[in-house]
């Protein structure tokens, strides 16, 4: 039974932790036993990417610390996953402790979909979601953990689910963590371009496998009067019913 | 308009609002995106080709001082004249020299980002010399005193109805009632007008794709064969470019030439490809060759952590993919090279006082890196000037001191735990029974255009202890 280490990321922890349930129950489902440590804060990347190298270097340490008693890592978020993945090797390069270290964390870290579909042999989940659904590719799914057919995989098999493709799922939603902050009035059109696309499909609900690019379109649309669900694909995944993101009802965690 | 990058900020949120704007980017995907994903279907093995093509450019600049001689050598050894230029002031005075020993007053010009770079056009009107730009987009924002938005198709901004009329006021010559409704008739009465101008140039100043050592020789692909008349009509004729243009011989340039077109245009090969080199004992063509080779802050970078930069085939490719350059254009950046490829390469030309916006206006999602022909990294080389720029104190201070506090809770979990778990009840109150958060006194620019989707109330780490 693989030992698997969830890293739960600094989003799922603080705004949606329902994302982090619906991704143990995922794994425990295709046999893993699941532990979250307690230590875990974030990846650091707010740091690496806003050039703060001695922090996100600091972190990565404490992470490599951490996870590296597991069989494997799995983050909900492909660019919490890439990070571990394709950036703590770059990071720590040059640190005669944590370089080897740092590698060999890096090939045991997964995005959750992924993780299920090429490690676990998941063909298929068992859930039902009635509704018309599109699916958002982030960009570090995409290029650095390329994730492409596995949530598409995973998605089509939920009962009565039907997924819808965007007509540009290649291009970036406007995110990019602190980029959004810095440069909002770009990362607004951005935003407005992928959500125009999604309701285009005539899909009712957005998913995806990364908070930051949920929350950042959730909240876009919110503002823009756009009626637009936004949901994580591991909660339809593992049926975690409950309010969508920005949402008010019943299911809430209060 | 003065070209600005510090006032990145504020052109960007012109550019967005500018409705016509967005009709001309909308045309990036069909135009660019979707022809170059075509070529390089057809042509099969992208990968290996973009190796050997990384490989080419490599060896070229780590051979960089040998192969600019030899060049040199086998340029003077035709009849052909080589000169090096420092900075863009000498680049400048060199070609304002020969044109005043030519007696020149009117010059031809070929599409030359490079000529760009170092503000000829204005320098020569200045000196009484006359450029015209004859590249049909060069053409009209030279009509229009605009700089280029794009690599290269410059004009790439404006949609034929703004052509039509620069058109209209400019060829003020031609009958007022003439339809111009068309695209082709756009294109013919550009070359009517154009054909008056070759015919009276006294030289004719283009760029270089490519530079091949073994053969002295400049290479230049076109697709309008104004580079041609431009460069065969006149007696004198100038190459300008930058050093790093050069590779081995024209083995190697064959290889960069099945990137670069498929990679710019989505073509095979373009409609022309010039090969230049010195008049040698040829009969006809230009008696005098000159090739002006700038540096201008290019040979600072090699071997550095940017080098890879100078790979650059200037293809446009990363431009055409990049979801920033699709939402504002090439003006915004308020630099010669905009999008993705000037976000790795002005704070390098220009240094990051000047151009600090462009590597941190990027979300790194990745795709330049993804199209690049020759393998430049230019998300990293973006995050290596922000580090830069973290190092020297330039970063902006509201957005490092968030940073610091942030770290050192995340560096410290106990803290972090106790705080999220604060955050997170904070938060949830705040968002009120709406469940979304109009507003915070941190972070102000999420809220510029968004809401925040209201946290659930209770971390993940505090429920699952309760598990």
């Amino acid at each position: 039974m693989p030992r698997v280490g969830l890293f739960v990321t600094c989003l799922v922890d603080l705004v949606r932790p329902s994302v982090g349930f619906a991704a143990v129950r995922l794994l425990e489902q295709a046999g893993c036993t699941v532990e979250a440590p307690r230590a875990q804060t974030c990846c650091g990347q707010p740091a690496w990417n806003a050039g703060d190298r001695r922090n996100a270097e600091a972190i990565a340490r404490s992470v490599i610390d951490m996870f590296e008693g597991f069989d494997y890592v799995v983050a909900p978020s492909g660019s919490c996953a890439g990070m571990l993945r394709r950036h703590y090797p770059e990071i720590l390069k040059d640190d005669a402790r944590y370089a080897e270290r740092a590698r060999a964390l890096a090939g045991r870290s997964y995005e959750l979909m992924s993780f299920l579909v090429r490690i676990c042999g998941v063909a298929r989940v068992d859930a039902s979601w009635e509704g018309r659904v599109a699916y958002h590719d982030s960009c570090s799914s995409l290029r650095e953990m390329e994730v492409r057919a596995e949530p598409r995989t995973l998605l089509s098999s939920v009962a009565g689910l039907e997924i819808f493709e965007l007509s540009d799922p290649e291009i970036c939603c406007g995110f990019g963590g602190l980029f959004c902050v810095k440069y909002p009035d770009i990362s607004e059109a951005m935003a407005d371009a992928k959500i125009a696309d999604v309701t285009a499909t005539g899909a009712q609900m957005l998913v995806g496998g990364d908070l930051g690019c949920l929350l950042h379109l959730a909240g876009r649309a919110r503002r823009a009067g756009v009626a637009l669900e936004v949901r994580h694909a591991a909660e339809v995944l593992a049926g975690v019913e409950g309010p969508a993101m920005g949402e008010a009802g019943k299911g809430d965690v209060e | 308009m003065i070209p600005d990058p510090t006032a990145f900020r504020q052109a960007a949120h012109e550019a967005l609002d500018d409705p016509r704007l967005k009709v001309a980017l909308g045309r990036l995907k069909t135009h660019f995106v979707q022809k170059r994903a075509d070529a390089f279907e057809r042509y099969g093995d992208f990968a290996a080709l973009r190796d050997a093509g990384a490989t080419i450019r490599d060896c070229a600049l780590s051979n960089l001082d040998t192969l600019l001689e030899k060049f040199e050598r086998n340029v003077t050894a035709r009849g052909g004249h080589v000169h090096w230029a420092r900075d863009a002031g000498e680049a400048r005075q060199i070609v304002l020299d020969i044109l005043r020993s030519a007696d020149a007053k009117t010059v031809t010009k070929g599409k030359s980002m490079v000529t760009e770079e170092i503000g000829l056009n204005g320098f020569l009107e200045k000196n009484g010399i006359r450029p015209v730009e004859t590249d049909l987009g060069e053409y009209i924002i030279q009509l229009r005193h605009e700089p280029p938005s794009h690599i290269i198709a410059p004009a790439f901004h404006l949609n034929k109805e703004d052509v039509a009329q620069t058109f209209r006021s400019a060829h003020t010559e031609l009958p007022p009632e003439r339809a111009l409704d068309e695209r082709s008739a756009l294109v013919a009465e550009a070359r009517v007008m154009l054909r008056r101008q070759f015919e009276a140039a006294d030289a004719g100043i283009t760029g270089a794709n490519f530079l091949a050592a073994a053969e002295g020789a400049a290479v230049i692909v076109t697709n309008e064969g104004n580079g041609d008349l431009t460069r065969l009509l006149p007696r004198t004729h100038i190459v300008v470019t930058g050093l790093e243009k050069i590779v081995a011989d024209m083995d190697d340039v064959s290889v960069l030439l099945r990137l670069l077109t498929r990679s710019a245009t989505g073509q095979d090969i373009t409609s022309y490809v010039s090969v230049v080199s010195g008049p040698g004992d040829a009969q006809d063509g230009p008696k005098n060759f000159h090739v002006v080779l700038l540096d201008n802050g290019r040979t600072a970078l090699l071997g550095g952590e940017t080098g890879e930069v100078l790979r650059c085939i200037r293809c446009a490719a990363c431009l055409n993919h990049c979801p920033i350059y699709n939402s504002i254009g090439g003006h915004a950046y308020g630099a010669t090279y905009p999008g993705p490829i000037g976000a790795a390469l002005n704070p390098g030309l220009l240094g990051l006082a000047q151009a600090h916006h462009h590597p941190n206006a990027s979300t790194f999602c990745g795709r330049c890196a993804e199209v690049c022909p020759v393998k430049i990294p230019l998300p990293s080389i973006m995050r290596y000037w922000r580090e830069k720029e973290f190092e020297a104190h330039m970063a902006p201070k509201a957005m490092v001191f968030g940073l610091s506090l942030w770290a050192f809770a995340a560096r410290h979990p106990a803290l972090y735990r106790l705080g999220a778990r604060v955050l997170a009840r904070v938060l949830r109150v705040i968002g009120g029974r709406k469940r979304a958060i109009h507003s915070l006194p941190v972070l102000r620019g999420w809220f510029v255009a968004r809401d925040f989707p209201a946290p659930q109330g209770k971390t993940f780490q505090e429920m699952w202890r309760a598990r």
